[in-house]
C-alpha cells in the first residue's frame, strides 16, 4: 500500500470518499426531491406530472455526480447538492400544503 | 481535484468506468443477445417447429385446447405465433397446478397438441440476467438500474473529456498499442453515441417506478396500484356471475379487430371468466406493430355475446414519451434488418466498455513493464478483466453446449443449463488467477473460439436441424444462429491470435508520437 500510493494523503482519500457519498446519497436525495417537486408543481394530470417528475429526476442525479467531482472542496460538494435539495423540499411542502388544506 | 473541469471529468469517467465496467460489460452483452431472445429460444428448443398458420386458425386451436383442459380456470392467456416466434403459447391459472398456480403449454401450430420441448430457459435466461443479474428481487433490478445511471454518467463525462469529439472520431492510429485502444474506444463510442444515450436513459425510464418511488408517493401516497391503473389504463373485470354461458369463438373476435383496424397483428389474448356470462376477452396488438408501447392498442369484448365493450384509453404526451423510450429500448418493433442493427449497436456498446477496461490497465501496466510482477491491485484488475470478458463469452458458449448435451430427462434440466453457465464463468475466473495475463486471455479466447465455431457441428450431430437442413428448408432463424455462432468463433480466434503473438514493446515511441501525447492532456487516464 505504501509503495505506489505514497503522495496520496489520508485527507485526500477522505475527501474522495466524502465526495462519493455526496454524489451517491446526496445526489439520490436531490433527484428524489426534484421528482416530488416536479410531480406536485407541473400543471398536468397527476399521472402525467408524476411521469415527468420521474423522467427528469435522473438529470438531477447525473448533474449532482458531475458537481460533486468538479467543485473545489468536498464541503462544496455537499452544499451544492443539499442546498437545492432543501429549496425544492420547501417548494414541495408548500405545494403539497396548498393541494391538501 | 484541484485541476480543471475536464480533468476532473476524465477522473470521474475513469474510476466509475473501472468500478462498474465489469458488470456493465455483462449487462450489455446479455442485453445484446436479448435482441434475439425469440431466435435463441428457437434454437434451444428445436422440438418446436414453426409452420405457417393463419392467426384465426391458431386462435381456434388455442381455444379448443383451453376449453378441453382449462374450462374451470379463472383466466386464460394466449400468445400468438409470429414471424419470430414459432410457438403458440397458452397459459391458464390453476390453483392446484404449475409454478405459482399458473400452467403454461406450447402448442404445435399444425396439430394443436402440446409439444414436449426440452426444458430450457433459452433467450429468456439472458433477458432476465440482463436486468436481474441472478439476484433476489428487487436487488438485481436496483443494481442494474444504477449501472445504467453510471453508463449515462460515463457517456456525459466521456463527451466532456473528449471535447474535440468529431476530430477524434476521424482519428484511428492502428498498431500503436495503447493509442489504438483509445482511438477505437472513442470512435466506437461516438459512432453509436445516440444509441448509447438512448439505451442507458431508457433503462432508467423502464425502472424509474422502482428506483424513484418518491415522485409517485407525492401524488398517490401508498396507493401505487392507482398510479399503475392511471398509467396503463387498467379496467375492472367483473367477478364471475356463476352463470354458465359458452364463450364466443375467438376467431370471430379476431375478425372484428381486423375490421376495426385492418392489418393489425394480434400479440396476446386474455380471457377472464371463460364459460361464464361475465366473460371478458381482451385482444392486444403485437408490440411489433408500433415503436412505443401502446396502452390504447387493445380491444375488450364481452365473452358471452361477442360485443365490443371498448378500446384501451388513449395516451397523453408524457405517456407517449415514456412509452417511446421503453419501446426503443426493447426494440420489439424492429424487423430483421433493424434488429441486426440493434445487435451490432449493442456489440459496439459492449466493445466500448471492454476497450475502456483494457485501457485502464494498459496505461498502468506500462509503468511496470520492466518488472516481472504486477502490483497486487493491477493484477486484480487484470484477473477481473479476463474473467468478466472472455470468461463471460465462455459461459455463454457453455450454456448452448449444455443445451444440446444435457439429457432431456434430467431433473431440473433448465436450471442445470443455468448452473453450467455460472460454473464455467467461475472456472474461467480460477483459470485467470492461475495463468499469466496474456496466456489467460489467449487460452480463454481460443477455447471460446472453438466452443462457438463448433456449435453448428454440435447442432447438426445432436438434432436433425443442422445447417444443411435449415438452409435447405429456409429456416433462417436456425441457420442465422448457427452462422452467427460460427462468425463469433472466427472473431474470437482472430482476437486469440493477436494475444498469442509477442507483444510489441510499448515504450518504443517515435519522438513525434511522444510529442503528440504530450500536447493531448487529460484523456481518460
Amino acid at each position: 500500500m505504501t509503495r505506489k500510493t505514497a503522495g496520496i494523503t489520508l485527507s485526500y482519500r477522505l475527501a474522495v470518499a466524502s465526495r462519493s457519498l455526496a454524489a451517491l446519497l446526496g445526489g439520490y436525495a436531490l433527484a428524489s426531491v426534484a421528482s416530488v417537486c416536479i410531480a406536485l408543481l407541473a400543471p398536468l394530470a397527476a399521472v402525467d406530472a408524476t411521469l415527468v417528475g420521474l423522467m427528469v429526476s435522473f438529470v438531477f442525479y447525473v448533474l449532482a455526480f458531475i458537481w460533486c467531482f468538479a467543485c473545489r472542496t468536498a464541503w462544496q460538494a455537499w452544499l451544492g447538492v443539499l442546498a437545492p435539495g432543501v429549496l425544492m423540499g420547501v417548494l414541495s411542502a408548500l405545494a403539497y400544503g396548498m393541494k391538501t388544506p | 481535484m484541484k485541476e480543471g473541469f475536464r480533468q476532473a471529468m476524465a477522473w470521474l469517467h475513469t474510476w466509475t468506468g473501472l468500478l462498474f465496467g465489469w458488470l456493465l460489460f455483462a449487462i450489455f452483452l446479455t442485453g445484446t443477445l436479448t435482441y434475439f431472445k425469440d431466435e435463441i429460444t428457437h434454437w434451444t428448443q428445436p422440438e418446436i417447429r414453426s409452420h405457417a398458420v393463419e392467426p384465426a386458425r391458431a386462435l381456434d386451436m388455442a381455444q379448443r385446447y383451453l376449453q378441453a383442459n382449462a374450462a374451470q380456470s379463472s383466466t386464460w392467456f394466449i400468445r400468438m405465433p409470429s414471424d419470430r416466434e414459432a410457438a403458440l403459447s397458452v397459459g391458464y391459472r390453476d390453483p392446484n397446478g404449475g409454478r405459482r398456480g399458473f400452467v403454461s403449454k406450447t402448442l404445435d401450430t399444425q396439430t394443436g397438441q402440446p409439444v414436449e420441448a426440452r426444458d430450457s430457459r433459452g433467450g429468456e435466461f439472458f433477458y432476465r440476467f440482463h436486468f436481474q443479474l441472478q439476484m433476489p428481487h428487487p436487488f438485481g433490478r436496483w443494481l442494474s438500474t444504477f449501472c445504467a445511471l453510471i453508463m449515462l454518467l460515463g457517456l456525459v463525462t466521456g463527451i466532456i473529456t473528449h471535447k474535440k469529439i468529431f476530430k477524434e472520431f476521424f482519428t484511428f492510429r492502428p498498431g500503436k498499442g495503447q493509442r489504438s485502444w483509445l482511438d477505437g474506444h472513442n470512435a466506437i463510442g461516438v459512432l453509436v453515441l445516440p444509441f448509447h444515450l438512448m439505451i442507458s436513459y431508457s433503462s432508467l425510464v423502464l425502472f424509474m417506478y422502482l428506483v424513484m418511488p418518491a415522485g409517485i408517493t407525492a401524488h398517490y401516497g401508498n396507493d401505487t396500484e392507482k398510479y399503475f391503473n392511471d398509467l396503463f389504463g387498467g379496467d375492472e373485470t367483473p367477478a364471475a356471475a356463476q352463470v354458465a354461458a359458452p364463450l364466443t369463438p375467438l376467431p370471430a373476435l379476431y375478425a372484428k379487430v381486423q375490421a376495426l383496424q385492418p392489418g393489425t397483428r394480434v400479440g396476446n389474448i386474455r380471457v377472464e371468466n371463460p364459460g361464464d356470462s361475465n366473460a371478458r376477452v381482451t385482444l392486444s396488438q403485437s408490440a411489433a406493430d408500433h415503436v412505443a408501447y401502446r396502452r390504447s392498442a387493445n380491444w375488450t369484448f364481452d365473452g358471452a355475446s361477442g360485443a365490443l365493450l371498448g378500446q384501451g384509453k388513449p395516451e397523453s404526451g408524457a405517456m407517449m414519451t415514456a412509452f417511446s423510450f421503453a419501446g426503443l429500448h426493447m426494440g420489439n418493433f424492429a424487423g430483421p434488418w433493424l434488429r441486426w442493427l440493434y445487435f451490432f449497436f449493442g456489440l459496439a456498446g459492449t466493445a466500448v466498455i471492454g476497450t475502456g477496461l483494457v485501457m485502464w490497465l494498459g496505461k498502468r501496466q506500462l509503468k511496470h513493464a520492466k518488472s516481472s510482477h504486477l502490483p497486487m491491485e493491477l493484477r486484480l484488475v487484470e484477473v477481473l478483466n479476463i474473467a468478466s470478458m472472455s470468461g463471460l463469452l465462455l459461459a455463454v458458449a457453455s450454456f448452448f453446449w449444455a443445451n444440446r448435451l444435457l439429457p432431456a430427462t434430467l431433473e431440473g434440466r433448465g436450471d442445470w443449463e443455468v448452473n453450467v453457465f455460472f460454473i464455467s464463468w467461475g472456472l474461467s475466473l480460477v483459470h485467470a488467477v492461475l495463468r499469466s495475463g496474456r496466456r489467460a486471455w489467449a487460452e480463454q479466447l481460443a477455447l471460446g473460439a472453438l466452443a462457438f465455431a463448433l456449435l453448428p457441428l454440435l447442432n447438426a450431430l445432436t438434432t436433425e436441424r443442422g445447417l444443411g437442413n435449415s438452409l435447405q428448408t429456409g429456416d433462417w432463424t436456425m441457420a442465422g444462429f448457427d452462422l452467427t455462432a460460427l462468425a463469433s468463433g472466427v472473431f474470437l480466434a482472430w482476437l486469440a491470435s493477436k494475444m498469442l503473438r509477442t507483444p510489441k514493446v510499448a515504450a518504443k515511441r517515435t519522438p513525434r508520437a511522444a510529442r503528440n501525447a504530450a500536447t493531448e492532456p487529460a484523456e481518460a487516464s
